[in-house]
Parts: structure tokens; sequence; C-alpha cells
């Protein structure tokens, strides 16, 4: 039997109806974006017009870290339930005794913690821009628009969600609990963040070849993880508790 | 009760013609040092409905899972619906069986249709809609399809979970401990249910406690403990397993019982108890006339004599007890 798209868009579709009707998830969702978005804000009216360039770039950076960790702590979260949970709940056993192969469930599950996390994302970072145009004073809206963090925030977004499910998945099929794979998965898929944050603090110097690199990274790890994550998949430990 | 000594297990040939829907050769699964199945030979022909029994820890379940491709086995070979156990086999042969488990595992937040539409999904099923309203008219739950399966009981949980085993219609069945926490009147169903599925040529692997539950619907059974310790029909067991005896009621008990029973040929042993006597015989077609008539001439006041029948739990017990008493040795 061959990779069926059929079969993960059934996960996919049954993830999302369950998110919505998940209580813990829906709140999760909501309060990350709202939490993120406040305080670049903050950051956004409170920069001081008149500072010098560098100092602005690193006001605006940093709320561009902020926005950024909607895209890596949405999609942890559900990430890191994905598998734990079904197990908690009894419902993984059943599932892995239809002909679904551990790939198809494991992309099924992906998309679904891409998809909501990647659309929050960018409809947050769209209110903090239309936020920026209409309020904002002109020379830190100019600043925002005419450099690339714009194309950054949208690059990084997916990127980064990316990165966040696949290390969330792989906590998530090796921890004992659900409680300790959201902790651990969210934990684990915050080192990007943290070299993206170096750069827009200048910490690190900002250049092309340093972003195309990151991203690049970021990709490729992106392609790839999901074969490592079916390997690390043992549908016997899952189902004992045990090695095989 | 005199029970004859369990000497081997005999591997019971499929009770159906048309070759085997699982043939099980030497299957053994260690977990660690742990054996929780050592060296298990069987083989279910299609349409019978098989029976599997045996104590908490025998390896039932491990048994199923290692089936089911959930489990690898530690050594031995097994056919599962026409194809070899093995890795490369497991999509295909978990296409062509349904295993419900002990705990229905049903998404709490969707509904019975959304629950089976997302099975139905993942066995890339045509005619959905169809499939899914046969499967819950057979278990009796068309009426609560939009319903969350969290506002359900145990009981009807345990039918959506028997609905999901049956919308792919499956060469094998999976059953484990299908009546675990059902009501009476729920377990009734579940009994038509199997039934039903034995007349349309569904080949049913039913892990049971109850042991009733395995007589009633069980063409051949197997006792596990660990080990595969008897296998075959319930009646060949008791036979296998028990002396045949016939239970004599008197009003009073005889003056001389000894010079009764032991001028009738086909008993071969007696013993007085509470209720009477009980003999053991060859034959009781031949017995039970022979001491009828042997009685009247003593002048006892005849209440009854009848063969003894063996349940299916009392082969389980003293089964059991023998492992027991083999432990403690």
């Amino acid at each position: 039997m061959s990779f069926s798209w059929r079969r993960v868009g059934a996960v996919l579709l049954k993830e999302l109806r369950d998110y919505r009707r998940n209580r813990f998830i829906l709140t999760t969702m909501t309060l990350v974006p709202v939490i993120f978005i406040i305080a670049p804000l903050i950051q956004l009216f409170a920069a001081n017009a008149a500072a010098n360039d560098v100092h602005l770039s690193a006001r605006i950076g940093l709320s561009m870290i902020y926005l950024l960790v909607i895209p890596v702590t949405v999609p942890a979260v559900l990430a890191s339930y994905s598998v734990v949970g079904e197990r908690e709940q009894g419902t993984l056993e059943p599932v892995l005794t239809t002909p679904i192969r551990r790939e198809e469930l494991l992309i099924g599950k992906g998309l679904a913690a891409f998809i909501p996390a990647v659309v929050a994302s960018y409809a947050v970072f769209g209110l903090f821009l239309a936020a920026a145009a209409v309020f904002a004073h002109p020379t830190i809206a100019s600043a925002i628009f005419s450099g690339t963090h714009v194309l950054v925030q949208l690059l990084f977004t997916p990127l980064l969600a990316g990165w966040a499910i696949w290390v969330g998945i792989a906590v998530s099929t090796r921890a004992g609990d659900v409680r300790v794979a959201q902790q651990l998965g969210t934990l684990a898929s915050l080192p990007p963040l943290v070299v993206l944050a170096l750069v827009s603090l200048n910490v690190i110097t900002a250049s092309t070849g340093l972003a195309v690199a990151l991203a690049a990274g970021l990709l490729v790890f992106d392609l790839l993880a999901w074969r490592v994550v079916a390997a690390m998949f043992d549908r016997e430990r899952l189902v004992t508790g045990r090695r095989a | 009760m005199s029970a004859a000594r369990v000497t081997g297990v005999t591997t019971g040939q499929g009770a159906s013609t048309g070759g085997s829907a699982l043939v099980v050769e030497h299957l053994t699964k260690r977990f660690g040092d742990r054996v929780a199945l050592d060296d298990v030979s069987f083989d279910v022909g299609y349409g019978e409905v098989f029976g599997f029994l045996g104590p908490n820890g025998a390896g039932k379940t491990t048994t199923v899972r290692t089936l089911g491709t959930l489990l690898s086995p530690t050594s031995g070979s097994a056919v599962v619906a026409g194809l070899p156990l093995g890795e490369k086999n497991g999509p295909t042969i978990r296409s062509r069986i349904s295993l419900m488990s002990e705990s229905p595992g049903l998404y709490l937040r969707l509904t019975v249709r959304e629950n089976l539409e997302f099975f139905a999904g993942l066995y890339e099923l045509d005619d959905t809609a169809g499939r899914i309203a046969r499967a819950l008219r057979a278990v009796n739950l068309a009426d609560r399809a939009h319903d969350a399966c969290g506002s359900l009981s145990k009981g009807l949980r345990q039918r959506v979970a028997l609905a999901r085993a049956l919308l792919t219609d499956p060469a094998v069945l999976f059953l484990d401990e299908p009546t675990s926490g059902l009501d009476p009147v729920a377990t009734i169903e579940v009994y038509g249910l199997i039934t039903a599925l034995r007349e349309r040529g569904v080949t049913t692997f039913l892990t049971t406690h109850r042991l009733e539950e395995a007589e009633r619907l069980c063409d051949r059974v197997a006792i596990l403990n660990t080990t595969l310790r008897l296998i075959g029909r319930p009646d060949e067991l008791r036979r296998q397993l028990f002396k045949r005896s016939v239970e004599v009621r008197l009003r009073e008990p005889l003056a001389d019982a000894a010079t009764v029973f032991g001028g009738v040929g086909a008993v071969e042993a007696w013993e007085q108890t509470p209720a009477g006597y009980t003999l053991t015989v060859a034959d009781p077609d031949e017995a039970v006339p022979a001491l009828t008539r042997a009685l009247v001439a003593a002048d006892a006041d005849v209440l009854s004599v009848t063969e003894s029948r063996h349940s299916l739990e009392d082969i389980y017990l003293e089964l059991i007890d023998e492992d027991v008493e083999a432990t403690s040795r």
C-alpha cells in the first residue's frame, strides 16, 4: 500500500474538528497571540521616533521577535499534545490498527498544527502592521515597512512553525504524559528563536547571508525532520510503553 | 470431580472449510525478561467464531496485538487474512482486519458520525455515508449519529466502537472483551451481532473472561496461560478433560449403595455427595437406563438420574488450578 494523501486528509480533518472543541487548545490559540501582540504594540508606541537608526531597528526587531513567538509556541503546544494526548485518551491504539502509515499520521498531525499556527501568526502580524500604519509615528511606520522586517517575518513564520511542530511531535512520541510533553516541546522549539533574537538585538550582526543561511537551515530541517520523527515513532513502544 | 489429565495441546483445525483466516505457528513474545506468550500455535478457519480465554496476564491481548501488527513477535510466525505477519505487510493486513479493544478509544469531543468518518477515511472506504448508516443500524445507534461520543454511556460507546469495527467488512474481526462494562441488555445485543456476523461468514477472534459468553458464541475455544493449554470445541474439551458422569438424586440414601451400583456394568466408580451420588460412567446413554432399572429394583425413590454437564467454566478452572499448582510446586 502506497502513501495516501486521503489518509493524511482524514487525520487533518479530525484534528481540526477536535481542536475546535478542545477548550485547552482554543484557549492556548487565543491567549498566546493576544499576549504576544500586546508587547510588540507597546514597543511600537513607546519607541522614540527621534532615536538613531540602530536603536530604532533594535526596537522594531524586538517587536518582531515577540511576534515570532506565536508560530513557535502555538504549534509546539499542539504538536507536543498530538501523540501522547491520543495515547492518554486511549485513541492511539485504534488508529494504529488501521492501514495508516506512521508517515501519513505524522504529516496529518503536522499539517493540523501548522495551518492554525501560521494562520494565527499571519493574522496577528497583519493586525500589527495595520496598527503601525494607522497609529504609529510615520518615522517608525516607515522603518517597519521599508526594511526587511516584513519579509523576514513572512519567511520565518512558517519555517519556525515547522521546526516547532517536528520537535513537538518528536517529544510527544517519547513523552510519558501530556504536560511533560508540552513543557519539553515548547522549550525545545525555542533555540532558533534565540538566534533570531540575537540578530534582531544586533548582538549578532544581521546580514542577508546570515538570514538566508538560517532560513535554508530551517527549511532543510522542516523538509527532512519528518523522516527522523517517523523513525522515532515506534508502534510497540507507544502501545505498550516498552521498546520493541 | 475427576478430571482426565491434560497431556498436551491439540492444534485443532479450523471449523469451516475454505482455508484458514489465521495460522499461528510457535508464536512467542517477550518483553525484556518477561514472557508474555510462549510457543503458541493454532489456526482459525474462515467464518469461525474462535474464543480466546485466559486469566489476567495470560497473553490474550498480546496475542491480539501481535496478530493485529501492533507488536512484533519475538519468534514464530503467523498468517493473518492470507498474508504473512511482517513489517512490509502491516498496512495491507490492517486493511483486511478490524480490531476492537476493551477500551472503546473514541474521540469524545467528536460526534459518533465524525468518529466513523475519520476511520472510514483511514481505510479509504468508498460510500462512506452508506457504510456508516449500515454500521450504526447494526448496533442500533442510527438515531445517535450526531451525538458527541462524550455524552454517551459506556455501553453506547462500546457499541460505537463495534460499529467502527464493522465499517470495513473485515475478513477477520478481533474483539477484545467486547461486552466489558455492558449491561445485560446491551450484552445480549452484542451476542446477537456476533451471531449475525458468523452467519455472514465473518471470522471472529473473541477474547473474553466471560466463559458463558465463549460457550454461547464460539465454535472453538482456546485456553491460554502464557502457553496454549487447550484448544477445541467446548464439548470436545469436556470429554478431553473430564470423565463422563451421572448424577443420581434419591429421596433417601440407599441402604447398600455398593451392591446396587456394583451390579450395573456401565458404572466405573461412584461417590456419595450431599445431593445424592455421582457415578463415573463410560457411556451415559447406556448407563442411565440400567441404573434406573437397578434403583427401581432396590426400591429407591428416584428423583432424577441425569448426565453431569461440565461447563466451560469447570474446564477453565480445572486448567488454571493445574497451572497454579504447578507454579507453587
